[in-house]
């Protein structure tokens, strides 16, 4: 019977040491591969020229940031796209094998309560600026960036945990 | 190796990693930040520490050409403020932007409005980019973009002082972990 009940519950998550170490040689394994690392926001932004392109065609392609990314009216059409594709199909993998699918408006303990949606909005707004400012995100410029060593990865990563973890202290924990 | 297929499955692969060590969950990331999980260090020191070394080691037996591996340009005035801005929606959004699709894919409605954000904070720099142009390329440090040649140390004693700070990250970390309630499991 307890064990019954024990497998419908989520599995627990991976050792974080173990995490990392698989981390790293998929990391290792793009650098070899490809001669870049692994990254997310180069596709949300090719996705923004993208739907840009189809509700707003004039003000994307004059546009001197989307501008270059539609000319040839396949902003989508790159590497980091099936990349991006392939981390959302091995995440539902994951949490499929693990019993971790569950449609949920989640974080209000510590992102806001009822205020959730905002604060998750305002910092995909940040985030999505600050990666732009960089060049890059956390995977983009901070894990791979600092892969290859680079003064701008390791940069991106100190000022990155010395921001969160203030902005942190103006949330209020929830109960 | 095609495009389609080497991007497929490597992405999976960081897809599902992610998934696996619980970082498409917004408690457990921010938890870093609250210094009460120490996941998301954890894991990211782990990684970049093994590529690192990795690719020290390949470029010995010839197997990296290291000249051909992409070294992000040293605009670290930029750096510093896009790492800023994004730590920031990290710790309010709950998510960075590769974590928000992995918490979307285990149901999470709060990140697939971190996504929407995402796209919107990207339209707005579009929007104001003649202006705000020369935010990418502040602060550029021309001698070099890489640690070996800024400091003039080798790949090795750098690899081999990371080796010793991701050591330092797991016992302090861990020490932090069991004073406070801990990492954030699996189970609500």
């Amino acid at each position: 019977m307890v064990e019954n009940i024990k497998l419908d519950q989520p599995a627990p998550y991976m050792n974080p040491l173990l995490a990392g170490i698989l981390l790293g040689m998929v990391l290792l394994a793009t650098f070899v591969v490809m001669g870049h690392g692994l990254g997310a926001t180069g596709f949300t932004t090719r996705l923004a020229a993208w739907i840009g392109m189809h509700i707003a065609p004039v003000a994307t392609t004059a546009n001197d940031y989307f501008g270059g990314m539609v000319e040839e009216g396949r902003p989508l059409h790159a590497w980091i796209t099936w990349q991006v594709v392939g981390v959302a199909i091995g995440a539902l993998l994951s949490a499929f094998l693990a019993k971790r699918i569950r449609i949920q408006l989640d974080g209000k303990t510590f992102l806001g309560g009822s205020k959730r949606p905002m604060t998750a909005l305002f910092g995909g707004i940040l985030a999505g600026f600050g990666a732009r400012v960089a060049a890059g995100c956390t995977s983009g410029l901070g894990l791979s960036g600092a892969a290859v060593l680079s003064l701008a990865g390791f940069t991106f990563l100190a000022t990155f945990f010395a921001v969160g973890l203030l902005a942190s202290r103006f949330l209020k924990e929830e109960k | 190796m095609t495009d389609v297929l080497s991007g497929l499955l490597l992405g999976a692969g960081f897809g599902f990693v992610l998934e696996r060590a619980g970082l498409g969950n917004p408690n457990k990331l921010t938890g870093q930040f609250r210094l009460t999980d120490w996941s998301v260090l954890k894991v990211m020191f782990t990684a970049i520490v093994f590529a690192s070394v990795g690719l020290m080691i390949l470029e010995q037996f010839g197997l990296v050409d290291a000249g051909s591996l992409f070294v992000p340009p040293a605009f670290l005035g930029a750096a510093a403020l896009g790492g800023a801005l994004v730590g920031a929606g990290f710790a309010i959004g709950g998510y960075c932007p590769g974590t928000s699709v992995v918490g979307l894919m285990s149901g999470r409605i709060d990140a697939a409005i971190f996504l929407l954000g995402l796209l919107l904070g990207t339209v707005l720099f579009a929007g104001l980019y003649p202006d705000i142009e020369f935010l990418t390329t502040l602060g550029e440090y021309a001698k070099a973009d890489a640690l070996p040649d800024a400091f003039n140390i080798s790949s090795l004693s750098i690899n081999i002082g990371m080796v010793i700070a991701a050591v330092g990250v797991f016992v302090l970390g861990s020490w932090m972990e069991s004073r406070s309630k801990g990492p954030v499991g699996s189970q609500v």
